[in-house]
């Protein structure tokens, strides 16, 4: 389902991400899971076709984002990180411009919004301007705009990032309903909820993977066996190698 | 051919749509229309003194049309793309599976489509100059249209200049000053600089390329289609650096 090969991008004279490759099946939920400025986003980026990579390519149901961009791009849902929103549209407003950005056929668009909004849980602020909603809110009307066109791969950048334990507990409801039928990216720093969240994890540290495994497995690495310690263990690992 | 036209401009209505209620969704647009018609009237009467040339015509109110253009245009189009920037929705946009023409020129067009707005709403002087006396309807007819075209040209280069920056200040005041240039390159002061300094050859060049030597050329009521080709091809020279500008998001 989506195919990341050896991606490779820098910011100057930055090495910012150095040979990314993972490949992730439809019904998993894979845990994309490092320090701050490991080039998580970075590669999340990439993935959906927002940056060029300087080497490597991304397979999303078999197109290309480098030389099929936008077929690519048509079967990705990507939540991208803060999830950046239109403050001064209302959410059915927002998901009615996706589905006429992403050409959803217009006897279908009521009901893709329909079931997006019931999906996300925000048929609540349907009426509010989306700028004045709380973060829990903003969090779920991105995500509504990334399941909207129901893609097969979906890539979600810090999903639950800042939000209370309620709303986040709703996002790895939705998350989980959602596994079956789709390849699932997520990126995030809560440890804690990568056990319930994902199926696999993989680790990466300044611009590397470090870690492709089970998130037990992954936990097992470490004298204490906790997803932290191992955490600790493997990124500071690498940090003293380049010392 | 017409496929993958069609695929570089697929957006075009979403993006317009959006932009076009972002204008109205805030005070921006109203603002905008009240302001740019009072200054248009109280140059038209206080400045030009419409009422004492004692001609029934429009002169001096179009002749006002480049300067405010200048202003209030790049004001309306700065937000364009510098605002995508800064909230960081244009990770958003481009993470759609759309071409970037289709989103600069449903950019452009809504902004137009404002700035058209504001032209329709001067109509009363139009009125007005019918009641007191005949003037050539025609030519004025010819002019609105031209200057409307000229909004559009006004309007790419604020546009353009709205996707370098994430800010909306800085978009504001570069793009009053590339306007300026190709406003007041037909100004006679700048003008008869120019020729004192480079010759008449050099300054009747300059003055081809002036918003205000092709707009004059409209109001003695010829419709000539080098003006027309001319603030067309403006604003597609400028649509597309503005493709050019926002694309370089995606390098890093």
């Amino acid at each position: 389902m989506l195919d990341v090969r050896s991606l490779e991008k820098a910011y100057g004279s930055k090495q910012a991400v150095r040979g990314i490759s993972f490949a992730v099946e439809k019904g998993t939920v894979l845990g994309f899971l490092g320090p701050n400025g490991a080039g998580k986003s970075t590669t999340m980026r990439m993935i959906a076709g927002v940056l060029e990579p300087d080497v490597g390519d991304v397979l999303i149901d078999g197109k290309s984002i480098i030389s099929d961009r936008r077929a690519a791009q048509a079967a990705l849902g990507y939540l991208p990180e803060g999830a950046p929103l239109y403050n001064d549209m209302t959410p059915p407003e927002f998901l009615a411009f996706l589905a006429s950005a992403r050409q959803i056929p217009k006897a279908q668009r009521k009901d893709a919004i329909e079931r997006t909004i019931a999906d996300a849980r925000i048929s609540g602020v349907l009426g509010q301007r989306i700028g004045a909603l709380s973060k829990g809110y903003r969090r779920r009307v991105g995500l509504a705009g990334a399941i909207l066109h129901d893609p097969p791969v979906l890539v979600l950048d810090e999903p639950t990032d800042g939000l209370d334990p309620n709303q986040k507990r709703a996002v790895r409801a939705l998350i989980a309903r959602m596994a079956p039928t789709k390849a699932i990216v997520i990126s995030t720093h809560t440890l804690t909820e990568v056990p319930a969240m994902c199926h696999r994890a993989v680790l990466v540290d300044r611009g590397r993977i470090v870690a492709d495994d089970t998130p037990e497995g992954l936990a097992r690495r470490s004298d204490e066996g906790t997803l932290e310690s191992a955490f600790a263990r493997l990124t500071d690992q690498v940090e003293e190698e380049t010392l | 051919m017409t496929g993958a036209i069609r695929q570089q401009m697929s957006g075009f209505t979403a993006t317009y749509r959006r932009e076009l209620n972002a204008y109205f969704a805030t005070p921006m647009a109203y603002v905008f229309l009240a302001v740019f018609l009072l200054a248009l009237g109280l140059f038209t009467w206080e400045a030009a003194r419409f009422f004492d040339s004692g001609v029934a015509d429009l002169q001096p109110f179009f002749a006002w049309h480049p300067w405010l253009y200048m202003v209030f245009l790049p004001a309306l189009a700065m937000r364009l793309w510098a605002d995508e920037r800064a909230a960081g929705t244009d990770e958003l946009l481009l993470s759609l599976p759309l071409g970037l023409p289709g989103l600069v020129l449903g950019k452009l067009c809504a902004a137009w489509t404002v700035a058209g707005t504001g032209l329709l709403l001067t109509l009363p002087m139009w009125l007005s100059v019918n009641y007191l006396g005949s003037p050539d309807n025609a030519a004025i007819a010819l002019t609105y249209f031209v200057s409307f075209l000229m909004a559009g040209a006004y309007l790419s280069i604020g546009a353009a200049v709205s996707a370098l920056t994430g800010s909306q200040v800085t978009a504001f005041v570069i793009s009053v000053v590339i306007a300026f240039v190709f406003t007041a390159a037909g100004w006679p002061l700048v003008l008869s600089t120019v020729q004192t300094l480079f010759g008449t050859g050099f300054a009747d060049l300059i003055a081809r390329f002036s918003f205000i030597t092709q707009f004059e050329s409209a109001q003695r009521g010829v419709l000539e289609l080098r003006v027309v080709a001319y603030f067309l091809g403006f604003t597609a020279t400028f649509a597309f650096l503005n493709c050019l500008w926002a694309s370089r998001r995606r390098l890093g």
